[in-house]
């Protein structure tokens, strides 16, 4: 591409541009995001286009980021009808190419089914999933390749950027930005437009943005989606971004363990160097920037700023006291601005829409729109986009569509390991920043795992401290050994040595190893301990008194059996199981020995009669 | 040459490619850790002595994050991603499961070299959980049969 001088080159070749983009035009665009690839959607677009060639015909297959509904994947839809077809085989591409793409007919067995009506959906938007949602951030993944800069241009992509470096001050987009109201989506959700204007105020003449893609939250994946089906949405954020605050240089810190994000970010970078959108004199103007990509070295605590700015300065990322904020000394005691991606890329948003349209969405202290991962024990597992406070059950039984099996749900579990368990009876609750905040949890960067009663909630908090006392760097006397205690507490309980007392002395320590910790790891450590204490104490009483699991999940108080009314005898059990405890003749009943068993669900998962018991 | 001078070379290279800049040394050992599979002992002399950082601080970073392995690993590098999605969903019954086809804990390699057992917290793809990653590919909506199914492929393959 040439060199774009001026914002005047930009808009003619956006406008030349949207020309090849013509809605009318037949196109067939395909989720090409990491869930999607899981379930084979690259094998699905390399038929695709050997069928098109085959049937001699001229249509485009754009692999495209993400779409969200990730449960039923690969997904793939006809444009300009948008049709929306759902686990997409490759010995389906034939009849979609013939008939679909060819004749406008439609194959019922690939739309969406509503599980309560039994009727089909045809196009995307009108599936319960995404009927709800406000897709300011996620929206075009579904439309644009990600590893082309024309895509992005042809839906106005850096008109943002244009008209904040030609029309607006530095200051009139700090003052936007605040006037929107727009919070940190990365878990803290301190506001940006205020953190932009004391680094701008900051001595010191050489400042970093940084873009924090180290998404470290299990169960949270929006930002990955982001990085790699929208690149330069993050990109211009951030330039927009830097030239607000009078930054020159920044870098965007991305997981290890995301490589397709870091391969579009990189491309994303590369194309917008050399359209002149990154580097010296962007657009033909004064202002100089440049982006680095950081991968990181897999350590949770790296998400955390002080500990990130560490990685990047090439150290084992511990953090620090933060007595002096990152906005006066952050990278190399540089005045340094950090936010999420998924904070940036809602910036150009801000920019092109304007602030008091964006502040009208959302609840009073939280604005604009969240994304979500909505995961665990739900049915429509994917990644949502909805405006602030909307409350959890429309999010969890309106997009969601409930929990799988008919099964209860128990609680909502959000904020990642410094987030808490939401109970049914605060499913009510709409979601935004204080709101969670006030029930113990918090928003974290978005990921919501739902359980249902199988799950159980003393296991869930091991699991949780087991993941911190991992991921803790060890600086801080309070978490290494306080979360350890903890840990080993919980694992006491879960193996049926839980004494009377331990509770309680589980919130004493709590208060030790948030109050103790430097940084938000230790400081909220606690959360996922003290949160299922708060609301379901009946559960760790059942443990700790009565030796029991009500979920029938930690293996020392369980015990399995065999329901002979439902045991055929077809020794499948006995096949699988790896200790030898099942025994029983063909076409007979069953039995298991207790005392061999190792509890390792193996003869669960393979009989088909249900007839293995968990008590 | 020998296995020393052959690593050296390779990490001083790389080291160039890097500028040499002390803040890359992360980058440096990312890109060692691909070369060998591992972070050598001579590789982490070779990058502190050509980016002029002590060994012991070399040490440190190769130690604190997750990502690299001092210890040489197997072929096939079978992932288990712990996230919380997968938990709920099962994910420890097919650790234990995978432990027990593999003969070898998380964090160890097969004496056969062919494979080598990790765990990952989150891979970020939670639709398909419980979710396995055996190098590159994503095995998803795993259970305890597809875990025979797919180490048994593997095997297969590392015969023929």
């Amino acid at each position: 591409m040439k060199i774009l001088d001026d914002a005047l080159a930009l808009r003619q070749i956006q406008d030349s541009l949207r020309k090849n983009y013509d809605p009318t035009k037949k196109l067939v665009t395909i989720c090409a995001g990491t869930g999607c690839r899981g379930y084979g959607c690259i094998s699905v677009k390399e038929e695709l286009e050997a069928e098109i060639k085959k049937q001699n015909m001229n249509v485009e297959v754009r692999a495209t980021g993400c779409f969200g509904f990730c449960e039923k994947g690969p997904l793939v839809v006809i444009h300009p009808e948008k049709i929306f077809y759902q686990q997409v085989k490759v010995k389906d591409v034939p009849e979609i190419i013939s008939k679909t793409v060819a004749h406008g007919e439609i194959l019922e067995k690939l739309l969406y089914r509503d599980p309560d009506t039994k009727e089909t959906v045809l196009k995307e938007e009108d599936v319960p999933f995404y009927k709800k949602q406000h897709r300011l951030v996620f929206g075009q993944n579904g439309m644009i390749d990600p590893s082309r800069l024309d895509d992005y241009l042809a839906i106005d992509g850096y008109s943002a950027l244009a008209k904040a470096l030609t029309e607006m001050t530095p200051e009139d987009v700090i003052s936007e930005v605040k006037k929107a109201g727009l919070r940190g989506r990365g878990g803290g959700g301190f506001h940006a437009g205020v953190k932009w204007e004391g680094c701008r105020k900051a001595h010191g003449s050489h400042k970093y943005v940084i873009g924090n893609g180290d998404e470290g939250d299990p169960g949270a994946y929006m930002d990955r989606s982001l990085m790699e089906g929208n690149p330069h949405s993050v990109i211009e954020g951030m330039i927009i971004g830097a030239y607000a605050i009078g930054a020159n240089e920044g870098y965007i810190y991305v997981r290890n363990e995301y490589p397709l994000a870091v391969m579009n970010l990189s491309l994303a970078i590369n194309s917008a160097k050399e359209a002149g959108l990154l580097g010296k004199k962007i657009l033909g103007t004064d202002f100089s920037f440049d982006i680095h990509i950081n991968k990181g070295g897999g350590a949770f605590v790296c998400g955390e700023s002080s500990a990130l700015f560490a990685s990047i300065e090439g150290r084992a990322g511990e953090p620090r006291a933060k007595y002096i904020h990152a906005v006066e000394k952050g990278l190399w005691d540089k005045p340094t601005v950090l936010n999420n991606v998924e904070t940036w890329a809602n910036v150009p948003v801000i920019i092109n829409k304007g602030a008091d349209w964006y502040a009208s969405i959302g609840t009073e202290g939280s604005k604009g729109t969240k994304i979500f991962s909505l995961v665990g024990k739900i049915n429509n597992t994917g990644l949502i986009e909805v405006p602030m406070g909307m409350t959890l059950r429309e999010i969890i039984y309106g997009m969601g569509g409930g929990i799988p099996g008919g099964r209860k749900f128990k609680a909502v579990q959000t904020g990642g390991p410094s987030g808490g368990c939401i109970p049914e009876s605060l499913l009510d609750l709409p979601v935004d920043f204080d709101k969670l905040y006030e029930v113990g949890s918090m928003m974290g960067s978005g990921g919501m795992i739902v359980m249902d009663d199988k799950s159980c909630m003393v296991d869930v908090a091991k699991y949780f401290l087991a993941f911190l006392q991992e991921e803790s760097c060890g600086k801080c006397v309070p978490c290494r050994e306080g979360v350890r205690r903890m840990r080993e507490i919980l694992e006491d309980i879960c193996a049926g040595r839980g004494k009377e007392g331990d509770v309680e002395l589980l919130e004493h320590l709590s208060t030790g190893v948030a109050d103790g910790s430097l940084c938000a790891l230790g400081g909220s450590a606690p959360n996922p301990v003290l949160s299922t204490i708060k609301y379901f104490r009946e559960e760790y009483d059942a443990h700790i008194k009565n030796k029991r699991c009500p979920a029938g999940v930690c293996k020392a108080l369980i015990t399995y059996s065999i329901d002979p009314e439902k045991c055929t005898g077809c020794t499948l059990c006995s096949r699988v199981c790896p200790v030898e405890a099942i025994s029983g003749e063909k076409k007979k009943p069953h039995k298991i020995d207790i005392d061999k068993c190792t509890r390792c669900g193996a003869c669960i998962e393979s009989c088909k009669f249900d007839a293995i018991t968990v008590e | 040459m020998s296995k020393t001078d052959t690593v050296a070379a390779k990490t001083k290279e790389i080291v160039k490619k890097h500028g040499g800049d002390k803040s890359a040394l992360i980058a440096v050992l990312q890109d060692i850790q691909e070369a060998f599979n591992y972070l050598p002992q001579e590789g982490l002399k070779a990058a502190g002595k050509a980016m002029n950082i002590p060994l012991s601080r070399v040490y440190e970073v190769a130690t604190f994050y997750n990502a690299f392995s001092l210890k040489p690993r197997g072929e096939h590098i079978v992932k288990i991603c712990m996230g919380t999605a997968c938990h709920v969903r099962g994910a420890s019954a097919i650790q234990d499961k995978m432990e027990r086809t593999l003969n070898i804990k998380p964090g160890e390699t097969t004496s056969d070299k062919k494979f080598s057992l990790e765990t990952v917290n989150c891979v970020g793809a939670c639709a398909l959980g419980p979710v396995v990653v055996i190098n590159t590919e994503y095995h998803g909506q795993m259970t305890m049969a597809k875990v025979d199914k797919v180490i048994g492929k593997l095997k297969e393959g590392a015969q023929q």
